[in-house]
């Protein structure tokens, strides 16, 4: 997981007047899991077509292990895609589209073979290379489409949300299948989704997106806890979005309470922006804090309770494995280290930020 | 909330153009002139000059389904290609001659084409020799293959429609050229809408009686112009009869064919 294998440089791309990708950079590093996250139309497929041979940029190149690879068709990239659809060939059976990549390569009847069996036995669909695709469920077809990539043995597998057409249970399946078939190929993913959750359970790396800007860029555990801004906050999970005034280092005033916070360098009496997640909302016995409010809604979700809690005049999302009714009287603690600080947007990148509600 | 009793009229209308005439036409087909059994009117198409008839409409057929396959796959696959808003008004302008009166259409051949047609005016008028293809099967396939090319074209077009974009990316991806995409992917998902247009193309120019009088003069007789002299000059409806059901076969065969083919039932004819 060190040097770059794929490096987008100054990447645009309109279809028409529509400005779809602006001035992207990103690179993908070997053996690297790397997910694009964004909401429907951002872009992450006409980045992933790109990176295929599918689309070619307006402006900028492509670099693959250091060679600009901007104009060469996707028969000779070194990557395979597994498209959003499967786009199986109806017209030959499961062996023959597994097969299709290594007859073109004019391999060894008996190398095909092997490898057609190995690829089979890897997605768990031993025994079905002379079924035609139709016959398959949707699932069964998914793992097909991967399989027909993998045997050509690519140093770069995109996957464009490939578990988009299955239900929640064949999904989490599928999402250990992906990451133990992974692990057993060595080589780099590059995943779409419109799922956060699918995205911080399997990414190494996520790049979250929104109309054709990157928003952010970091490890699951860096996007989640301390997102960068508000359109970020509101993707990646439930949270308390609240506009807040920094008076000093380590003193934010949230809904004009002064709250200690440990983030600094964002100068005196600066408006920001502070995300606090729902679990980090701590509610304590009334006037403990100077933060006063109200149960106003409660939802018993599994594993804890989601209440809504109304202070100062924001509803507060609370989760918590203990119960306090609709209309208990509870003040508001959040410890330091849970404010996330965020500037406001003043960069063109996060003018692109729109948040919901 | 049984609503089979809709479908009567169609029965009705089924039964009186379609099913009578066609028991008719075995009766006529299997009778002599007094109503008695016989196969001769079956086996006239043995003689020399029905079987050269025949031959010569299967020839003609042929060759004309196979020019207009070789004509409408590029065209259909430049159809397919354009964004949807220009194609629409594209495929209209083609389905444009399709309102004509197909006689007039073909009229409108005869008079091109003629010894002092209009092509053969401007020829001359150019000081270039003329040409001669007015009754030739040159001209009758040349007839059959501008009346039928649209129904060639719209059931391949409709089958390279169907295709969707990111199967022929797939190929690309697994490292097919061009080519290789077109010969392994392409073509055959297309099969479908040859093969339709093969037996819509095939059919009607196996049976016409029309472009070849026009177009062929009254030295080249097809099987379809025996047919009709025996109906409408020599007023043998038995023998007419007759051959037509073995035209039938034919037609029958061909329809087979195209089903067979077709297995997966997606046959795209219009
Ligand atoms: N060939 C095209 N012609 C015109 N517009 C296009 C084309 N392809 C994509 N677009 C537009 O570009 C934008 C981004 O499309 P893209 O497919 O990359 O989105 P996405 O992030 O993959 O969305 P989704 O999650 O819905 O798949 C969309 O607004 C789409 O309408
Ligand atoms: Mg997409």
């Amino acid at each position: 997981m060190s040097n770059r294998l794929i490096d987008l440089v100054n990447i645009s791309k309109s279809f028409g007047s529509n400005l779809i990708l602006d001035d992207m950079n990103l690179y993908i590093r070997e053996n690297e899991f790397l997910t694009l996250l964004g909401p429907s139309g951002c872009g992450k497929t006409t980045t992933l077509r790109i990176i295929g041979g599918f689309e070619s940029p307006d402006h900028g190149k492509v670099m693959f292990n250091g060679t600009d690879i901007t104009s060469l068709p996707p028969n000779k990239r070194q990557v395979n895609t597994v498209f959003q659809k499967y786009a199986l060939f109806t017209h030959m059976t499961i062996a023959e589209n597994i097969a299709f990549g290594l007859k073109i390569k004019n391999k060894s009847n008996a190398y095909i073979q092997d490898k057609v069996k190995y690829a089979l036995k890897l997605v768990n669909l031993d025994g079905y290379g002379s079924r035609m695709p139709d016959s398959l469920s949707g699932g069964q077809q998914q793992r097909i489409a991967i399989a027909r990539a993998i045997v050509n043995e690519p140093k770069v597998l995109l996957l464009d949300e490939p578990l988009g057409a299955l239900d929640l249970k064949l999904r989490q399946d599928m999402q250990y299948e992906l990451i133990r078939l992974k692990n057993e190929l060595g080589i780099t993913f590059v995943y779409v989704t419109h799922d956060q959750e699918e995205a911080l359970t399997m990414s190494d790396t996520i790049v979250v997106m929104n109309q054709g800007y990157i928003q952010q860029i970091g490890t699951p555990e860096m996007i989640y806890n301390e997102p960068e801004n508000a359109f970020v906050a509101d993707f990646i999970g439930d949270s308390n979005i609240l506009p807040s005034t920094m008076i000093r280092d380590e003193l934010v005033k949230i809904l004009d309470v002064n709250f200690a916070c440990i983030d600094k360098n964002f100068g005196e009496n600066k408006p920001v922006d502070v995300v606090i997640r729902p679990e980090d909302v701590e509610l304590l016995a009334p006037d403990k804090t100077q933060l006063n409010g109200e149960v106003t809604h409660l939802i018993f979700k599994g594993v804890h309770y989601e209440m809504e809690v109304v202070a100062n005049g924001f509803t507060w999302l609370v989760h918590s494995t203990k119960l306090f009714p609709v209309g208990t009287k509870i003040s508001i603690y959040v410890s330091p280290e849970n404010i996330q600080i965020m500037h406001k947007p003043v960069s063109v990148d996060e003018e692109a930020v729109s948040i919901d509600e | 909330m049984n609503k089979k009793w809709l479908s009567f009229p169609y029965i009705l209308w089924a039964a009186g153009f379609i099913i009578i005439p066609l028991a008719m036409v075995f009766y006529y087909g299997f009778t002599d002139r007094d109503g008695i059994f016989t196969m001769e009117n079956i086996l006239a198409i043995l003689s020399p000059e029905h079987r050269k008839a025949l031959f010569l409409a299967l020839v003609l057929s042929f060759f004309s389904t196979l020019i207009c396959i070789l004509l409408a796959y590029p065209l259909s696959m430049i159809l397919a290609k354009m964004g949807n808003a220009r194609n629409s008004f594209l495929v209209l302008i083609f389905i444009l001659p399709m309102w004509m009166n197909f006689l007039l259409r073909t009229l409108a051949w005869q008079t091109l084409l003629e010894k002092n047609g209009v092509i053969n005016s401007i020829l001359h008028f150019l000081h270039l020799p003329g040409i001669a293809i007015i009754n030739t099967p040159a001209a009758i396939i040349l007839g059959m293959v501008y009346n039928f090319l649209p129904f060639m074209v719209l059931p391949i077009y409709n089958a390279l429609l169907k295709i969707d974009p990111n199967v022929i990316n797939a190929a690309r991806d697994l490292g097919a050229n061009g080519l290789q995409t077109f010969i392994k992917v392409t073509l055959p998902l297309s099969m479908p809408g040859v093969i339709s247009g093969i037996t819509m193309v095939f059919v009607p120019a196996l049976t016409t009686f029309v472009i070849s009088t026009l177009l062929g003069g009254s030295k080249i007789l097809l099987i379809g112009n025996v047919i009709e002299q025996e109906f409408t000059q020599s007023g043998n409806w038995n023998l007419g009869s007759g051959l037509s059901v073995v035209l039938m076969i034919f037609i029958v065969i061909s329809i087979i064919f195209s089903t067979l083919s077709d297995k997966d039932g997606e046959g795209t004819a219009i």
